[in-house]
């Protein structure tokens, strides 16, 4: 499958969403792209969606095939021409995968705050009120506990829109109490990973999530129950340096790019083109990373099939 | 002071660099005309301690940063061999190759046979591309492992020193995997049944630090960094421009009273005046004490014990809003 690589993974973990990119080594990149990342940022934002009238067009990012947005989701935000799948976030991967969109949120009362006072162009607690104000999100990670099939599974999934995904503290507290959840009820864990990478604002913090949320899942391997790991479009840093690739199953969405440096520093500092495919989920499982990679139409049955397989 | 041939100074040490220059003409005059100058040079060492003296006191984050990466500054072979006695190197992941960028093996330290490993970065131009300027492959990360395990299996303690620029951005290191080689090193080592005793000794970048980071304890070296992207980098992404690297590193806090500060290190491990490239023997001899004593902290306690406690301790790192009804608990 052709793959869009040219996107600044780094830049979504800007917290901004409209301003220009900048590039070491190309200032102002092509309106082209920038329309594309628009473009895709529309399809992800689920308040949107939510309001979108009937009949509203959708283009594909990757083949260019236009279906109406409501034929978009029934396919579960896959390209019914060529497969692409759409950035979404928790709200539709909770609705895949729970029975009937049932299921209880986790500790959806924490919040992030800016105990660093990091400001860049702009202070990070502004950042989060913005964003508070614009979407019902208030991290980017939520824990959803609900049946697949009649199965009870804890989910944890990440929201690409809420600063692109990245790893703060509260995603590793999240993460932690959703596995502690398991232990306590003796369920399966799994992840679902959307993100940049980790959180800047949140400095040193945001690092030492990587050892805090291992720590944990070493507890949960302890009480032998299972971790899978699902990696989505795009899968980056910290993520991939941690619980991302620790899952006792890594599988991926397919097309998804993942990798631990994003694509434009790697060409910076090798200093020529990277090779068609490169960090897509093919290349991983090619490269021996990955389980398998599954399509989201067959996400919710293959989980299941897994969840017995451990059991029986 | 020890006489270090070729000594280079950073911008804000260009007023030391004046003194040398001033000491070295008296000491050809002296030669040439053959008149006891040596109260005039002692008098200009004592200034170049107390211009050292002056420098430590108002040092900024990025100043730290610089020290961090001075070109004198002593990297992880350096330590070994000044605070150990029977190093011996071993080679390689048994997998792929061995990596140059990590270097490690079993020393004595203290007395004791500990398993010592760091990130080695190189001295001249041609070691610096030998050592891949400290940006370890994901082999690195494995032959890490792989030594750690081994001390793990002979009950050794472990000692890692850590000096990255970060964990190394190329093709060949995402086809081997370097995510799954950093997060593999994170979990397997908040488990291991040994002590092990981290040091930052010069730069700690991001999850290329953590690779080998995770510990009992975390001593810091006084001008050292740590966090989870460098200044330069922070400064292109968040700021969208490269000259914003000083700001960057003060919004960072990532120096060594920072990272103390939040409880995210254990302690602190003082320098000579003015940065460990000033006086090696002296920066070793000061971090031996404080590793030997950081082992004897820890090795009395059973491994479960030790395990457990790593993991509260990385455990309660991170601050967020817990909102409880109407009130708002801040942890
Ligand atoms: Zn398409």
């Amino acid at each position: 499958m052709k793959k869009e690589s040219s996107e600044d993974i780094e830049y979504n973990l800007t917290g901004s969403e409209t301003d220009h990119p900048i590039s070491a080594t190309d200032a102002t990149a092509p309106k082209s792209k920038w329309y594309k990342r628009i473009r895709k940022g529309i399809t992800t934002d689920t308040a949107d969606k939510k309001e979108t009238p009937e009949g509203l067009w959708n283009k594909c990012p990757d083949c260019n095939f236009i279906t109406t947005t409501q034929d978009l989701k029934e396919n579960l935000f896959v390209c019914p021409k060529c497969n692409y799948h759409h950035r979404i976030g928790s709200d539709e991967y909770f609705e895949t995968l729970f029975d009937n969109n049932e299921y209880e949120e986790l500790c959806d009362n924490i919040r992030s705050i800016d105990f660093l006072h990091f400001t860049d162009l702009k202070p990070y607690q502004k950042r989060l009120d913005e964003i508070h104000a614009k979407t019902d999100l208030k991290d980017s990670m939520r824990i959803g506990v609900g049946k697949v099939n009649d199965e009870l599974l804890v989910v944890a999934c990440m929201d690409f829109q809420f600063i692109g995904g990245s790893l703060g503290s509260v995603m590793g507290e999240k993460f932690c109490r959703a596995i502690d959840y398991c232990i306590e009820h003796k369920l399966p864990f799994m992840c679902i990973s959307k993100s940049g990478g980790a959180r800047m604002m949140e400095s040193a913090f945001s690092l030492m999530q990587l050892p805090k949320t291992s720590g944990k899942l070493s507890q949960l391997s302890d009480a032998q129950l299972p971790y899978i790991s699902l990696l989505t479009d795009p899968t980056f840093g910290g993520i991939s340096a941690s619980f991302g690739m620790l899952g006792d199953l890594n599988i991926a969405e397919p097309g998804a790019l993942i990798g631990f440096a994003g694509p434009r520093v790697i060409k910076e500092t090798i200093k020529r083109d990277l090779p068609e495919g490169f960090q897509t989920s093919e290349f991983l499982l090619e490269h021996g990373f990955l389980d398998f990679i599954i399509d989201r139409k067959l996400l919710k049955d293959k989980i299941h099939q897994l969840i017995l397989l451990f059991k029986g | 002071m020890p006489q270090y041939p070729n000594r280079q100074f950073l911008d804000f040490e260009q007023p030391i660099k004046v003194l040398f220059e001033e000491i070295e003409k008296l000491k050809q005059t002296a030669e040439k005309s053959k008149i006891d100058l040596s109260d005039s040079i002692v008098k200009l060492e004592n200034a170049i301690i107390e211009k050292r003296r002056e420098i430590t006191i108002s040092l900024t984050p990025w100043q730290r940063v610089q020290l961090s990466r001075h070109p004198d500054r002593p990297y992880t072979l350096k330590y070994i061999n000044n605070m150990c006695t029977n190093f011996v190197e071993l080679h390689g992941d048994r997998n792929i190759k061995d990596d140059k960028a990590i270097v490690g093996g079993f020393a004595q330290l203290g007395g004791e046979t500990v398993m010592i490993i760091g990130q080695q970065k190189g001295a001249n131009t041609k070691l610096r591309q030998i050592r891949n300027f400290g940006m370890a492959n994901p082999e690195g990360y494995r032959k890490a492992l792989r030594l750690m395990k081994l001390a793990e299996k002979f009950n050794k303690p472990i000692v890692t020193l850590v000096d990255t620029p970060g964990a190394y951005p190329g093709l060949e290191a995402e086809e081997r995997g370097q995510g799954e080689a950093i997060a593999r090193n994170i979990y397997e080592m908040i488990r291991l049944k040994v002590p092990v005793i981290v040091v930052i000794i010069g730069e700690g970048a991001s999850g290329g630090a953590l690779g080998i980071g995770v510990g009992d304890k975390v001593l810091m070296m006084e001008n050292t960094w740590y966090t989870v992207i460098s200044p330069e980098s922070c400064s292109s992404i968040l700021w969208r421009s490269w000259d914003k690297k000083e700001e960057a590193a003060k919004q960072l806090k990532l120096t060594a009273d920072d990272m103390k500060g939040f409880g995210l290190v254990d302690e602190i491990v003082p320098e000579p005046l003015g940065g460990a490239h000033w006086d090696y023997d002296e920066a070793a001899n000061i971090l031996k004490d404080y590793i030997i004593n950081s082992i004897a902290e820890f090795k009395s306690s059973d491994h479960q014990t030790r395990i457990n406690n790593r993991i509260e301790k990385f455990g309660k790192m991170g601050f967020w809003e817990e909102m409880l009804t109407e009130e708002t608990e801040t942890k």
